[in-house]
């Protein structure tokens, strides 16, 4: 089975569950007054399980002809492309999402940027610091002096 | 109307306003480069700058430069990291996008800034000539007929469901429809579909989702199949667009400057149904052979978003001015901006203070003579963003995604759902699932059930689809949008079937 036909068979299952929910859980909770109401809040939601549960099916018996396409990169054979580096930068971006606020803007961005470059396969530490440690800083003075947004640039423990 | 315009002139025509303007151009080009920074927060930002001018229009005059500037910068992201930081430009990456990638970034640019300053000035011409007219036409539209409307707004996906993609794109649009009922709707004040997690209660950011599925995946097949992204040679080529392309492009400038001009007009509907709307009416007036250009990098297909978004802005002042209704997020905060300056906006305004009003017209007109004039010489320097080395550039759009997701939230959890959208949005495109149809249900989803809910309330039933004609009339235009395409390829395939035979 192609790669198209598994996904379609996992949003059938999401589908599933969400037309679940919409059918037989979320009228529970209504308020007796709003059932007099000639739309409710699942109306929507049940309208789109039944079209998603269709057309997926559609797609998961393979109902409609399509031409095999030359793809851009063959998933098949995703051992041949950098994928660790795709892998890596994935898991930079989970940590920069858990760090930035523990750690502050200041290092988790230069950090970020840094170890991106890394990954990537930049030795010049002489231009891959100082360009990190620059755009840091602009950007974290462009949101936070200039537009006001706050962002804790510093560590807890030293006063950020 | 004379006598207006040259008191408008006058206004504007002093050195200190045309230094607003300049600098109003220039702020909300940079600024808006930035994902997540879109016109409304940029247009909030300059507020307090503005007020304390404390003349109304040399204020308004700055922010309708920043306005401009900001649309402008927006576009500039989507087509060169194909990172739309508005829901507006999210459209204009479709076919900027992929010419980017051909080499000819300078040349989409170049047409995105044409375009853009074409739709505003027939936008703003119009603005002049109708606006007490229209509106009047503002108000006859109901949530009936705003339901229909963004039905017409999702037969844009017919542009994506190419040979044998037909359920495809279906499923994605459906799924983004899915999307946009989690968390608390307008109307039922009840969380929907959240699981219990505290984050979801107000739904997926749009950033957040716009920024998975289209710069995410994007970036990450860069790194997986390196690429030069300057196309073959690395030089920045074909800056300038052709007669050809000139003469392809102006008759869709002409026609989407009027109908995003007039679908601006009504409150609500805004810039981002505009600029879908032209690209699915462009497309399917196409003759067959750019059609299937669209997608893949057609002049057309970038000049009709663009042109019909900015036209659509300009139209949006129309509510505001006339009757003091904001139709949108930017327009409201104009309101706010203006009501601060003593000067209340509605049906008085051209009678008791035509001075304000022909100077916002002329500041329009400036405004957009101006960003022309100042970036069609940056454009080069502009692309140049895409001759930075890969190893520094992937970092960088990795940085400008996660920050885009979190200046709007200002919550970590968003990187997280940023990141784990990123990953399914990969499988997508792995499997060749058309991936901005779901954006486009998302963005138009939320919309669409409101006002179907209002509409339902007020007829008590579904009977609004046939007492409203003109709901009704919208329906069938969408209807024949879906339905011509697949006829005319039918029709084609039938043809060439019959020319085989014959021979």
């Amino acid at each position: 089975m192609a790669l198209d036909r598994w996904i379609a068979l996992v949003l059938l299952g999401i589908c599933m569950a969400y037309g679940y929910a919409a059918w037989f859980t979320m009228d529970a909770s209504l308020a007796p007054f709003m059932k007099r109401n000639p739309i409710w809040p699942s109306t929507f939601p049940k309208v789109l399980s039944v079209l998603a549960i269709i057309t997926t099916l559609v797609i998961l018996l393979g109902l409609e002809k399509s031409e095999p396409k030359e793809a851009d990169i063959d998933y098949r054979r995703l051992g041949d492309y950098h994928l660790g580096q795709a892998i890596l930068l994935l898991a930079l971006m989970v940590a920069y999402a858990l760090c930035l606020r523990p750690l502050g803007f200041l290092i988790s961005t230069s950090a970020l940027l840094v170890l991106g470059s890394f990954i990537l396969g930049e030795r010049k530490w002489h231009v891959m610091l100082p360009v990190a440690l620059i755009a840091t800083v602009a950007v974290w003075y462009l949101v936070q002096g200039v537009l006001g947004i706050y962002m804790r640039p510093l560590p807890g423990f030293l006063g950020g | 109307m004379l006598e207006g315009l040259l008191i408008g002139l006058q206004t504007a025509f002093s050195i200190q306003n045309l230094l607003m303007v300049i600098g109003g151009c220039l702020i909300g080009t940079f600024i808006g480069m930035l994902p997540g920074l879109g016109p409304m927060s940029i247009i909030a930002i300059m507020i307090p700058v503005a007020i304390s001018m404390g003349d109304p229009s040399a204020a308004l005059i700055l922010l309708a430069g920043v306005y401009y500037g900001a649309i402008f910068g927006g576009s500039t992201s989507s087509i060169l990291l194909n990172a739309p930081g508005v829901a507006g430009t999210v459209a204009s990456s479709f076919d900027g996008y992929p010419m980017a990638r051909q080499g000819k970034a300078g040349k989409a640019l170049t047409v995105a800034a044409i375009a853009s300053f074409a739709g505003g000035t027939v936008g703003a011409l119009l603005l002049m000539i109708f606006a007490p007219a229209l509106s009047s036409v503002a108000l006859l539209f109901h949530s009936a007929e705003y339901f229909a409307l963004m039905v017409v707004g999702l037969s844009a996906i017919a542009a994506f469901a190419g040979t044998g993609q037909v359920a495809k794109a279906i499923v994605m649009t459906i799924l983004g429809l899915i999307m946009a009922t989690v968390g608390e709707g307008a109307l039922f004040n009840l969380p929907r579909f959240t699981m219990g997690i505290l984050d979801l209660q107000s739904g997926f950011g749009f950033i957040t989702l716009a920024m998975a599925m289209f710069a995410l995946p994007e970036a990450l097949f860069l790194v997986l199949k390196p690429k030069d992204l300057q196309g073959d040679d690395g030089a920045i080529k074909d800056l300038r667009i052709t007669g050809a392309e000139a003469r392809a492009i102006a008759p869709v400038i002409g026609r989407q400057s009027l109908q995003g001009f007039f679908i601006g007009v009504l409150p609500g509907a805004g810039a981002t149904i505009a600029s879908f709307l032209g690209y699915a009416v462009e497309r399917n007036i196409a003759p067959k052979k750019e059609q299937d250009e669209f997608g893949k990098g057609s002049v057309k297909g970038l000049a009709a978003p663009e042109t019909a978004n900015n036209a659509a802005c300009t139209g949006s002042f129309v509510p505001l001015l006339t009757l003091g209704i904001p139709g949108s997020g930017t327009t409201a905060i104009l309101l706010g901006a203006l009501i601060a300056l003593n000067v209340t906006p509605g049906p008085r305004l051209m009678l008791d203070e035509p001075q304000i009003f022909w100077a916002v017209i002329m500041s329009m007109f400036i405004g957009n003579l101006i960003l022309l004039i100042l970036n069609l010489p940056l454009i080069p320097y502009i692309a140049k963003v895409l001759a930075v080395p890969r190893n520094y550039l992937i970092p960088f759009i990795l940085f400008f995604t996660l920050m885009g997701a979190y200046i709007g939230q200002n919550n970590a959890t968003e990187l997280l759902i940023l990141v784990g959208f990123g990953i399914c949005a990969t499988a997508l495109k792995f499997a060749d699932y058309p991936l901005a149809p779901l954006l486009i249900g998302f963005i138009l989803g939320a919309m669409m059930e409101n006002n179907f809910a209002r509409s339902m309330q007020l007829y008590d039933g579904i009977s609004f689809i046939w007492e409203r004609p003109m709901t009704l009339g919208l329906l069938a235009i969408a209807v024949f949008l879906v339905v011509l395409p697949s006829y005319r390829a039918r029709r084609a395939k039938a043809h060439k079937d019959g020319v085989a035979e014959g021979d």
